[in-house]
């Protein structure tokens, strides 16, 4: 029954949640779930209790160091966990305007790591402009999350390896597995052959070679409803299948707990996983990962400008407890002043040796 | 109360043993978690083995742990079958061997 169930959402994952019309493609939808009673009745503690009990609630952020801007949801693939619900049929995809607005923030922040993320990113007409103005401002590390299948997608998109080495780029790109049949369960048919090949090209122009300063790591997240292992361990695994089977080289491997929203929810529940996942989060719950989690350092900016704690929270649609909600009226001081928005999808966050978009915290 | 002598929940109530008798679940818990640290072996082996053992045991409980410990881990399908036919293997070679008994002991009382 299961293996149906599977393969229903299989073949649903072609669609966005949004695009089928899918009731948990509101976000409130989804934080009824995350609200409900399986933290309603007592079962499981609520995430913000639970770190209350650890006398760290509420969650502050620290020094901001990241500033990720997520330039549309549009994507040439539908992952089935896609915590964005990404897809060719999404629309949302940031305009000059608000890039200008974003520029004028990176020359001015004392952040100093830009991460731009999507979707992919890349399939933004205005993304190669945005790469070449934000290059100038002087970021020490500019990271681009690139899928690796864009680079193949259409000839336009051939010459990315190229351009991103030009503008001195740090690519981060996601990659769930070494073998082909998990890849492309979790990302689409074809999706393997592919990223080897993306990868190979980013090699061949220098990215991820022991000794280079173009960095590429790569993004594990699990496929399935599962957490990740010990990180240095599947890099350990990763770094040895892919020399021997492809010569492919890469600096880093960050492994990344998969959070209950968006399409990776919908699945959880589809498969009749939710419950036994969540009970595995909490039980995995770290309070020295809480010290750490991403966002703490982060602001996250949404197609249209809006801030938000982290990228989860911009897919759940919980802004930021600011005054200051919009890139337009940007401002450190305030935004710094700030309580974080928490639900129980933090306990992603928390889970064994932590997770956020550079890997584990603890 | 449940209905059925297994019920996939109670998996997670394994700790509770301890409620009972502290002393000897927790000597038993601290033995077991050290046994599954990287040793001489790695973790990832031991996974295997445990996962090879908990069929010829058929214990449901260690099937759901050992597999969903196996995906964590990038263990592949291929080497999770693998495994459980190495138990099989030699469960069935166990109560294969046994044969000779029996011929031993047919050829002993058949004159
Ligand atoms: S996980 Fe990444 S590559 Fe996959 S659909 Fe989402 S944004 Fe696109
Ligand atoms: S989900 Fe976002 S807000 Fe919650 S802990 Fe993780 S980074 Fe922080």
């Amino acid at each position: 029954m299961t293996q149906s169930i599977l393969r229903d959402i299989k073949k649903a994952a072609k669609k966005s949640l949004k695009a089928r019309e899918d009731e948990l493609a509101n976000t409130q939808k989804q934080l009824e779930v995350l609200n409900g009673e399986l933290f309603s009745s007592g079962e499981l503690p609520y995430f913000k209790d639970k770190i209350a009990k650890s006398g760290q609630f509420p969650l502050k952020p620290k020094t901001l160091e990241v500033l990720q801007i997520n330039v549309g949801y549009m994507c040439n693939q539908v992952c089935a966990h896609c915590h964005v619900d990404a897809g060719p049929d999404r629309k949302e995809i940031m305009t000059r305007e608000t890039m200008e607005q974003c520029l004028e923030v990176i020359r001015n922040t004392g952040a100093h790591t830009l991460d731009l993320t999507g979707g992919a990113p890349e399939m933004n007409p205005d993304f190669r402009w945005f790469v070449e103005e934000a290059s100038k401002a002087g970021i020490k590390d500019f990271i681009v999350r690139s899928n690796l299948t864009i680079i193949l997608a259409n000839k336009k998109y051939h010459d990315l390896p190229e351009f991103f080495k030009k503008h001195n780029v740090h690519v981060v790109s996601s990659m769930p597995h070494y073998t082909r049949g998990k890849t492309d369960k979790q990302r689409g048919d074809g999706v393997f052959d592919k990223s080897i090949k993306a990868l190979q090209m980013l090699n061949e122009v220098g990215y991820g070679k022991p000794d280079s300063d173009l960095r590429l790591d790569l993004v594990y997240n699990p496929s399935g409803a599962f957490l990740p292992a010990d990180q240095t361990a599947m890099e350990r695994d990763f770094k040895k299948a892919l020399k021997e089977d492809f010569d492919i080289d890469f600096h880093n491997l960050f492994a990344i707990t998969n959070l209950p929203i968006s399409r990776f929810l919908d699945y959880l529940i589809a498969s009749d996983n939710y419950e036994d996942y969540m009970y595995s989060l909490v039980e995995a719950y770290n309070p020295t990962a809480v010290e750490n989690v991403m966002c703490t350092n982060t602001i996250s900016v949404s197609w249209d400008g809006w801030l938000y704690d982290c990228d989860f929270n911009q897919m759940l649609d919980l802004k930021v407890a600011s005054k200051v909600k919009h890139i337009k009226d940007y401002n450190d001081d305030v935004l710094n002043n700030r309580e974080i928005v928490i639900s129980q999808h933090c306990y992603g966050c928390t889970a064994g040796a932590g997770s956020s978009c550079q890997g584990t915290v603890a | 109360m449940a209905n059925s002598y297994y019920d996939p929940a109670d998996l997670r109530k394994f700790g509770n043993i301890t409620e009972w008798s502290e002393e000897l679940g927790n000597k038993f818990f601290e033995y077991y978690g050290k046994v599954f640290e990287e040793g001489a072996l790695s973790a990832r082996e031991k996974s295997l083995i445990a996962l090879a053992v908990a069929h010829v045991v058929k214990c449901p409980y260690c099937i759901d742990a050992y597999t969903k410990d196996g995906l964590q881990r990038g263990i592949t399908k291929e080497e999770m079958m693998e495994a459980v036919h190495a138990g099989a293997a030699i469960e069935s070679g166990a109560t294969l061997v046994h044969g000779v008994q029996m011929m031993n002991k047919y050829e002993k009382l058949s004159m």
